[in-house]
């Protein structure tokens, strides 16, 4: 896309968009068309100009200078925010061997974003793949799937695919039919209920990559923070996890980080098993998992020192019932 | 002539209808506006406070109102569909009932949506949908195909309403007032009876009831794709669409029949509402017991077969957490009428009146655990939340919601049929036009000979 715009100096308008129409199609389904134009127009006014910089792992990469830190820290509006940033293709990837719930993802996430206690984007779920198998912990943000029932059920396009890859909530369009809620396979989606005194503070003004502040009657969910990633920082819960469970990186570039060590995307999957939960629904999520095999904690340790509250959320998992009965915890 | 005195007749027959209002109605209709009012209260709760008054939570967020939705909505259709199927196969006996079905058609169709309008958080940005489109959304084909539903049944409804508005406007012996005269004139637009007008009337309605049998279907089909589209276990399911066709007629046939005995035994019409309309509807949902209990067998039957874990899940919420429930909608909600009307002796008009209340309660059950268990059963089990987001109980604000939607539908109703006769006197007169139309050739046909 980019190449072609340069070579042409982006004289050839009805060409362009006609080729925007044909990607939009094809790459992402679902996403209204309209939206996707709009954000093809944007890229068209870059300048050309291109950037030598280093990436991690001591290569030398071109870049247009129009995709560098175009808007460091500043506002996205809603309108913006549909386009993406462009060139990325965000994925994460999470080692479930690592996990103990710690649970810092979650009080990281819920800090930044300002959710209460009782508000989760990212779950950490206690999972048993099968009757043999030990339970696991699984953290669970959305999984920004790139066939996203969401995106593709919301009635004003309230929620929308980004080129980048992530789906984010403009809530200004929101109508709260919750239609996204029972269509997410993964219960990804929560509601803001009722009205809150948060959501009155109206310092910062709204924008759907930090969903602040929110607003009553409409859905919100994990969103990857763009706004760090257009700073170039990791999400927050990747930062703030102390075990580096969590990946985060860039397909195109092939390469994901957690902050303590920069591995190939690629490898690191087909390395160590990565997988995509319930991969069957074809949802092609963009959310990897490293299987839990030679676990560095036993599963017990992540109900240890934990409120006597979170550890009744997991007191219908059969383990959970089992280790009470045992009095171990 | 002859037909002109029929008509003055019928007039005065149904006059006691539309000119005094009983005792017994006055505290009717009272006790019917008194329980919309309190749920009118508490929509104005629910509009302030925000979806945190009812018992919906982030795993189930869909609850009674949903329900509520797809059980009129299911009505509206059936009635539609009934209504169009009587006057396509000029049912003879369709006279007496006709005008019934159409109304539970028009008012259910009205009241169905405005429990959709309840589930929405946010009410001050509903003309986002019409302002922000997006056809790719089930949402969006369903308010095409339930607008085009209402409109084409109000216009089929006004069609059959003309000749009895023209029939009432000529005549001057009714007390009424004048208010109440002029809108018959207004509503009768000019229709003087003349064979062109009754010809032109005719055709136009003969279409519109194709029109609606396939519009219902549609909408329908619609409805029943909100769940059936989505992954949800229990909901992903290609049967969906017939399943909700059958499950609406089932319904909607058991609401008429509750109507007829009602009215009825009000109206005292036994002259008009015969036992043998009530045998024949008996038999037509004799038939959709069949049907609904085939659907739903087949339904959960395949998903217990199959085991996959999500629907085992399911199934053991089911069969657990909903047992009674489910003994009620599924099993007491079809064995019931279908015994009672499978046996001559037991078909008398207070049995299947029974039956059919019985098999409404059991349908709206049904409705119920499509769509509340499996939300509360997603693929990722619920954990790592508050306990009580785990499962729903409606609270007050959305029972009386409910029960304020069921009062504006007899509310209405009750005052619809004061407005216009429940017996269609027009079809009475056709029929009666054609019945001497027939011995007339037939008499001519003998002269030839």
């Amino acid at each position: 896309m980019e190449k072609k715009q340069t070579e042409e100096g982006g004289t050839d308008r009805r060409k362009f968009l006609k080729l925007g129409l044909m990607t939009s199609l094809t790459a992402i389904a679902g996403t209204s068309i309209i939206t996707n134009l709009a954000a093809q127009e944007e890229e068209k006014e870059a300048t050309g100009e291109v950037m030598r910089l280093l990436t991690p792992d001591g290569k030398i990469v071109e870049v247009s200078a129009s995709n560098i830190n175009k808007y460091p820290e500043a506002l996205i509006t809603p309108e913006e925010s549909r386009a993406g940033i462009p060139d990325r293709k965000f994925v994460m990837v999470i080692d479930l061997a690592k996990c103990k719930n710690a649970r810092k993802c979650v009080e990281s996430c819920q800090k930044e974003h300002k959710l209460d206690y009782h508000e989760e984007f990212m779950k950490v779920q206690l999972i048993q793949n099968n009757e043999e198998s030990e339970p696991y912990w699984f953290p669970k943000p959305c999984f920004h799937c790139d066939e996203p029932p969401c995106v593709t059920v919301c009635p004003t396009g309230a929620t929308f695919k980004r080129d980048d890859g992530i789906v984010l909530i403009d809530n200004e369009r929101c109508i709260g039919c919750k239609f996204c809620v029972t269509s997410c396979p993964y219960s990804a989606r929560q509601f803001h209920w009722g009205h809150k005194e948060k959501f009155d503070d109206k310092s910062v003004p709204y924008s759907p990559e930090t969903q602040v502040p929110a607003a009553e009657g409409t859905v919100m969910k994990c969103d990857f923070c763009p706004d760090m990633l257009r700073q170039g920082l990791l999400p927050h819960c990747a930062q703030a996890c102390p075990e580096g469970v969590i990946y985060f990186g860039d397909k195109n570039e092939d390469l994901v980080t957690n902050g303590q060590e920069t591995l190939s995307f690629s490898k690191l999957i087909n390395d160590r098993g990565g997988y995509r939960h319930l991969e069957h629904l074809g949802t092609k999520p963009n959310v990897y998992y490293l299987p839990a095999v030679d676990r560095l904690y036993p599963v017990e340790s992540g109900l240890e020192d934990q409120d006597e509250e979170i550890i009744d959320r997991f007191k219908n998992v059969p383990y959970v019932q089992e280790l009470k009965k045992l009095g171990k915890i | 002539m002859q037909l002109n005195n029929r008509k003055r007749e019928l007039v005065k027959e149904f006059s006691p209808m539309l000119e005094k209002t009983s005792l017994l109605t006055k505290i009717w209709i009272g006790a019917l506006i008194s329980i919309i009012s309190v749920g009118i209260y508490a929509f104005v709760i629910q509009f302030k406070d925000g979806h945190i008054v009812t018992g919906m939570r982030d795993n189930v967020v869909w609850g009674l109102y949903i329900v509520n939705f797809i059980f009129f909505v299911c009505l509206s259709y059936s009635g539609a569909f009934i209504s169009g199927i009587l006057h396509f196969f000029r049912t003879p006996w369709k006279n007496s009932v006709t005008r019934i079905v159409e109304i539970i058609t028009v008012l259910s169709i009205i009241i169905g949506p405005v429990f959709i309008l309840l589930c929405i958080g946010r009410l001050d940005r509903l003309y986002f949908l019409f302002l922000y489109p997006r056809i790719q959304s089930p949402i969006t084909w369903d308010i095409i195909a339930i607008i085009t539903d209402l409109v084409g049944c109000f216009i089929y409804l006004y069609l059959t309403f003309i000749p009895d508005f023209a029939i009432l406007r000529d005549s001057p012996d009714l007390k009424l007032p004048v208010w109440r005269k002029k809108l018959y004139k207004f509503l009768a637009i000019n229709y003087q009876d003349t064979p062109d007008q009754r010809k032109r009337l005719h055709n136009t309605t003969s279409i519109m009831s194709k029109m609606v049998i396939a519009m219902a279907i549609v909408a329908y089909t619609v409805l029943a794709w909100i769940f059936s589209l989505t992954l949800q276990p229990g909901w992903n399911s290609t049967i969906f669409a017939p399943d909700f066709i059958v499950a609406g007629l089932y319904s909607g046939i058991s609401v008429i029949i509750i109507a007829m005995y009602l009215i009825r035994k009000y109206f005292k019409l036994e002259k008009y509402i015969l036992k043998s309309h009530f045998i024949m509807a008996a038999m037509v949902l004799l038939v959709l017991s069949l049907l609904f209990g085939y659907f739903t067998f087949s339904d959960y039957f395949a998903k217990w077969f199959s085991h996959k874990i999500a629907d085992i899940d399911l199934l053991k919420t089911l069969f657990g957490h909903y047992f009674w429930m489910f003994i009620l909608a599924n099993y007491v909600g079809f064995i019931i009428p279908l015994i009672i009307l499978s046996f001559k002796k037991l078909r008398t008009i207070k049995l299947i009146t029974f039956a059919a209340l019985i098999a409404v309660i059991g349908l709206w059950l049904n409705r119920y655990l499509i769509v509340v268990p499996t939300l509360e059963t997603p693929y990722l089990p619920i954990q790592d939340t508050r306990p009580e987001f785990i499962h729903y109980t409606a609270t007050w604000i959305e029972w009386s919601l409910s029960f304020a939607g069921i009062a504006a539908f007899f509310l209405f109703f009750t005052l619809l049929i004061k407005f216009i006769p429940v017996i269609s006197m027009s079809g009475i007169i056709d029929d009666e036009r054609r019945k001497l139309k027939t011995k007339e050739t037939g008499n001519q046909s003998i002269s030839y000979k």
